[in-house]
């Protein structure tokens, strides 16, 4: 905690959230839960291959069947143009994208949607679709990463040049990308070290998982305007990729924020919604298509499984001087795995003089990817901490204390180009080592592992408007749609900035035609972007309501200054006027010149970086090699928590689903390339049963370039678990897993026929 | 079209049964059923309710053993004293089926004749000496649980047959069972190994009597004669675990699949064989 | 098609709907009755958010048909607040934060009610069991198992 650290009412206090009361209600409209009148029911049809040729689709029996009201398939949507589109980190393809939504040529993975129907009915619906006939010719298909990458792996695009190598290959492979990043003299840096390890490691694709599988609501009028209503995290994004995939210019597409029933990355891009949106504009009636979950595990994104290596040298006295490593990232059927991050934030928590990473980006016949979660991030992590471990355990250090003479500080020069612009690392890593668990006694079969993690945190384009009512209480609108507490956090930062209670402000999520356009809900942006835009926003409004009683004062709006909710004569010289409240301003705007309100767009890009340091005890069972989760610390620095319950909230959350991606959850496929564990039953995310309490320590160094010190947090938490808990398991009984998840049989094999580490 | 029939009586229930056309369906607590319905992979013509039958849900004590309704909740089996008390092993298998919320329908009735070789209830069941009442057209017949499942979703009953109680025998003194199961979560999974154990002890603690049966290692769930051959004469003691675990992973023939290898399940079964004998010895230690 | 007449009682009240034979009481609830706070995660009873309560037992809505209700007495998580007034478990789940997304938290409220309906002084770990069935993606469980074990001390007026 920063002794200075200002005082504030409403900052770092944990109200009630806005929209609380009717999501414990059952009041909430999630994505599924709209009807509007003379809707039909929208469902695609999918391919029950991994990989084959479409010779040709016939729709004409699903067509001639009473109840059905539209038919598509790709021949409805418009070609795209072939260029690689944004920024390099994310950067998109339409003619992948529109690919993806409904396949053309060919499909390239099990559950890749093929064509599409609306009917007055499911049962319409599902009789439609069993009447679409597609003639497939089945081609050879390959899932593994590696066996993707030999030269005569069964090819998904047989134009496909290895970007990034110079010169160009001159054969098609299934490599879409290599990157790399060099810092320093490698080879001399390994030739200083006193140890060196180096591991292979993999890892296996995991889904975001969230409970409310994706649900869509389109209409379409004979004037061409389109309304959408949809639950996904940023629906602006939504409505210029539906616009696009369409044809339609943006301003013809109104898309409404359904509530979300979770995200994590997963919602960031369109799978149904521009299918919706063609239905409604061929069949003339609103549509809605929700997902089943088997759709959702089959034919919407996961994160990539990985095949990585990496080598690191130490000095005796646990300095790093050469960190080196290879990663090769799963895309899906269409290229952009987050790869590019896992080599930028692999070694980004330390400060190492010599180091390279070098990624692959690699398609296979498995859904194409999407972000999860500090995308990349948590893959190679899962490498570098786990080396790390192994290191700290050979030069017989504390592997916390290793961490802490390595940690990267504002300045350090990172291995992708900039400097380090903030501290945060090295206080997560001491606000672990002074916990009292951490030296806790451990029993037989039990260890303790630690780990850390880095990541960007975002800002990017947000908008905020800000309305005062008639009665002094105030609306603020944002287009953030709000994933785990974010009204809450904006109303809070409105409230402290005005100086009015937080019960006095309504904070919204505006649709794409009611306030300025919003990126995405991602990136651990929107307390520190949003919440920029509306203290912004709300700044303004303050300097009209000064103006306002300017006005009534018969003063210069420059004596007046905003004082805990008042409008007060900035000094006596200005004259003796009671301040006037918020609310007396509200009533007389009439006489002042009207409403009150402005508007806020920004594009901040100084963010905190987000650092953690978690540990955790785990106790395994050495006859089963069922591992238990006993305690779990999560340290983060989080810059301010403006609310601290739902940034605690998003620690115990990204844990969670990291002890779920260590343990168990994974992505299994038949020889014949399809999904063997489609459901909840067999893609198994952690019960409440099989945790302890998580706890959260929020580490609190401000990030200067927020008006409150926000840092992003939503991210950060997921990075170090999986290494966290390998490090612990390798304390506990000796055996280093190398492979996720560390499911029972795994761990098992490692004790009876593993080498002691 | 599918068709919904809820008889009040077994008789309305076999008229029912042998009267239809194309596929029925049996419905005690639906869950699995329903999930069975809804992926399509089974398409019936009929589904026959067999809850609002009288008996069919609820535990009465009979000839000092119990007869269990063959539609009777999990939920209510595990509300059950005296079953608990003389039956703890039968009661924690049947608790295992599932979530709280699958306990609030799932039966042994459904449990069994879904017939998948990982059902909780079976191998305890089995253990138990458990046998079943069948209800048909020719008749009742008593049928033991373990002959009931002839393979991977496949039972000995006839297409006017079901099944309508449970009968669990009246015990010796110094008896108790127990089950143990292993999934890679605490709840919600399907078993990757079941074993069921049950055990009579003389006044020296000595076994007298045992029955060992095994679930998720063969396309049934499987009576092992041998485990049980391994406890019998004698106390809890190392030798004897050894032998019952050498037991149960030889009765083992298990497939490789998204849940568990050949490897793990046979090793997992004797290491379970071991613990679920080790708890029923204690149960019943504690009457000596 | 032949539609089947079902009577029940839904949260204290006399309830009818027609409903096909295959249509699930999740189905029923949602579809027919506009019930829209029970949520369908995976319609295979494995996550929970679609919890009833039937004659005093929790279920899963999805895994019972529609038809099985007739006569039967439902509570859904629209009747778990009197009117305006929150039950104690929705007000625990608001003031410890327990939500992030709001999806699961109908079935978890349903399934907690159960609970305390049942067990008014469950430990961490009974309530951790008995919430097995209902998956949350976004709290980690924490400050779900805090804010009923909370609500069950308020309830007991401890």
């Amino acid at each position: 905690m920063n002794d200075a650290a200002p005082q504030f009412k409403w900052v770092g206090t944990r109200p009630i959230r806005p929209d609380g009361v009717p999501k414990v209600t059952g009041r909430a409209l999630f994505g599924a839960d709209l009807a509007m009148p003379g809707m039909l029911v929208g469902a695609i049809l999918r391919s029950p291959h991994a990989h084959a040729r479409i010779r040709s689709i016939d729709t004409s029996k699903a067509a001639a069947l009473p109840g059905v009201k539209a038919v598509v398939t790709s021949a409805d949507f418009p070609e795209q143009k072939f260029e690689y589109v944004g920024p390099e980190r994310v950067a998109m393809n339409f003619w992948h994208m529109t690919r993806n939504i409904m396949a053309r040529e060919k499909v390239l993975y099990e559950g890749h949607a093929v064509a599409a129907v609306a009917a007055i009915s499911k049962a319409v619906a599902d009789e439609a679709l069993s009447r679409i006939s597609v003639d497939y010719e089945v081609l050879p298909h390959v899932i593994d990463v590696d066996e993707a990458m030999q030269p005569e792996a069964p090819l998904l695009f047989p134009d496909m040049i290895t970007r990034g190598i110079d010169p160009a290959p001159t054969k098609p492979s299934n490599i879409s990308k290599r990157i790399e990043y060099k810092l320093g003299d490698l080879e001399a840096g390994f030739a200083a070290a006193d140890e060196i390890v180096e591991m292979h490691f993999k890892t296996a694709p995991v889904h975001q998982a969230y409970i409310e599988p994706h649900g869509c609501v389109a209409r379409f009028d004979a004037d061409g305007q389109g309304e959408l209503w949809s639950s996904s995290q940023g629906h602006f994004v939504v409505r210029a990729l539906t616009a696009k995939l369409l044809g339609m210019k943006i301003g013809d597409l109104r898309v409404y924020p359904a509530e979300i029933g979770g995200g994590f990355g997963g919602k960031t891009v369109v799978y149904i919604e521009p299918v919706a949106t063609m239905l409604a504009r061929k069949s003339g009636s609103p549509v809605k298509i929700v997902m089943s979950r088997e759709d959702v595990f089959r034919a919407s994104g996961p994160t990539s499984g990985s095949a990585m290596t990496v080598k690191i040298g130490v000095k005796k006295d646990g300095k790093i001087v050469a960190a080196d490593g290879v990663f090769k990232y799963q895309a899906g059927a269409f290229p952009g795995s987050p790869v590019m991050n896992g080599c930028m934030c692999a070694f980004s928590p330390y400060d190492i003089p010599n180091a390279r990473s070098v990624g692959y980006d690699v398609v296979s016949n498995r859904p194409k990817v999407a972000a999860y979660r500090a995308p990349g991030s948590p893959i190679s992590a899962f490498a570098v901490e786990s080396v790390l471990d192994v290191l700290a355990q050979k030069i017989g250090m504390d592997p916390l204390q290793m961490r802490l003479k390595n940690a990267a500080r504002a300045g350090t020069q990172m291995l992708y180009g900039p400097k380090l612009a903030h501290n945060g690392y090295a206080e997560t890593i001491e606000a672990i080592l002074n916990h009292p668990g951490y030296k806790a006694p451990l029993k037989k079969n039990q260890g303790r592992g630690v780990a850390s993690g880095y990541w960007f945190n975002a800002g990017g384009e947000s908008s905020a408007t800000v309305h005062v009512n008639e009665d002094g209480t105030v609306v603020i609108a944002t287009g953030s749609p709000d994933i785990g507490g974010s009204r809450a956090s904006m109303a809070i930062m409105a409230a402290e900035t005005l100086g009015i209670d937080y019960n006095q402000v309504r904070p919204i999520v505006a649709d794409t035609a009611s306030v300025g356009y919003t990126h995405l809900t991602g990136g651990s942006r929107v307390t520190f972007a949003t919440g920029i835009a509306v203290v912004e926003a709300t700044k303004k409004v303050i300097n009209e309501l000064c103006a306002r009683a300017a006005m009534t004062w018969k003063v210069d709006a420059e004596g007046v200054i905003w004082e805990d909710g008042h409008a007060r004569p900035a000094s006596s010289n200005v004259g003796d006027f009671a301040p006037l409240s918020l609310k007396e301003i509200a009533a007389k705007r009439g006489l002042t010149g009207g409403p009150i309100g402005a508007a806020a767009s920004v594009n901040p890009s100084a963010v905190g970086p987000g650092f953690a340091t978690q540990f955790c005890d785990v106790e395994v069972d050495p006859e089963t090699g069922k591992v238990t989760v006993l305690r779990f610390v999560a340290a983060q620095d989080v810059g301010r928590a403006i609310h601290p319950s739902y940034v605690e909230g998003q620690i115990q959350g990204g844990v969670t689903q990291g002890i779920g991606w260590a343990l168990n959850e994974e992505y299994i496929y038949t020889p014949q390339g399809r999904l063997d564990n489609p459901g909840f039953l067999d893609y198994r995310i952690p019960v409440a049963s099989d945790l302890p309490m998580i706890e959260a320590v929020l580490v609190e160094v401000p990030n200067p370039s927020h008006p409150y010190g926000a840092k992003g947090v939503g991210e950060v938490n997921i990075v170090p678990p999986m290494a966290a808990i390998a490090n612990a398991i390798d304390r506990a009984i000796g055996r280093r897993l190398t492979e996720l998840p560390m499911s029972p049989p795994k761990v098992l094999a490692a004790i009876d026929g593993g080498k002691q580490t | 079209m599918l068709d919904y029939r809820a008889p009040s009586t077994v008789e309305e229930a076999i008229r029912i049964l042998s009267g239809a056309s194309g596929v029925a369906k049996l419905l005690s607590g639906g869950t699995d059923l329903l999930v069975q319905l809804r992926s399509g992979r089974t398409k019936p013509d009929l589904i026959v309710d067999t809850k609002k039958i009288p008996g069919m849900i609820g535990i009465r004590e009979a000839d000092g053993g119990f007869v269990i309704g063959a539609a009777t909740p999990g939920a209510m089996i595990g509300e059950c004293e005296n079953l608990q008390k003389a039956w703890p092993g039968v009661v924690e298998a049947a608790n295992l089926i599932g979530s709280t919320q699958i306990q609030g329908r799932a039966s042994l009735a459904g449990n069994l004749c879904n017939a998948s070789p990982a059902a909780d209830s079976v191998p305890a069941l089995i253990a138990a000496r458990a046998t079943c009442v069948v209800a048909g057209a020719k008749g009742r017949r008593e049928v033991p649980v373990e002959d009931i499942v002839t393979g991977p979703g496949r039972t000995c009953l006839s297409r006017d047959e079901l099944i309508i109680e449970f009968h669990l025998p009246k015990r010796p003194p110094r008896s108790a069972d127990a089950y143990l199961r292993f999934i890679p979560r605490t709840e919600m999974d399907i078993a990757v190994v079941g074993a069921g154990v049950n055990v009579t002890l003389d006044r020296s603690g000595a076994c007298t009597d045992a029955r060992v049966a095994l679930g998720a290692v063969a396309p049934t769930p499987v009576l092992v004669p041998e485990a049980a051959a391994a406890l019998v004469g004698h106390k809890l003691d190392e030798k004897a675990l050894a032998m019952l675990d050498g037991a149960a992973r030889r009765a083992c023939k298990p497939i490789d699949d998204k849940r568990g290898t050949i490897e793990f399940r046979t090793k997992i079964a004797g290491v379970l064989a071991r613990r679920a004998a080790a708890i029923a010895f204690e149960r019943a230690g504690k009457q000596l | 098609m032949t539609k089947h007449h079902v009577s029940a009682t839904i949260n204290g009240e006399p309830a009818e709907f027609l409903c096909e034979p295959q249509q699930t009481l999740l189905d029923a609830l949602r579809d027919e009755l506009d019930l829209t706070g029970s949520k369908e995660g995976c319609s295979s009873g494995d996550c929970g958010a679609c919890s009833v309560i039937v004659d005093g037992r929790l279920v899963c809505s999805c895994l019972m048909l529609a038809v099985e209700a007739e006569g039967h007495a439902i509570e859904t998580i629209e009747g778990l607040a009197q009117g305006t007034k929150l039950h104690p478990l929705q007000q625990k789940f608001l003031e410890h934060a327990a939500l992030q997304c709001g999806f699961c938290t109908p079935g978890l409220l349903v399934a907690a009610k159960a609970l305390l309906d049942r067990n008014p002084n469950p430990s961490e770990t009974e309530t951790r069991y008995w919430l097995a069935g209902n998956l949350c993606r976004c709290t980690g469980y924490d400050k779900v198992v805090r804010a009923v074990l909370d609500a069950a001390a308020e309830l007991r007026g401890a």
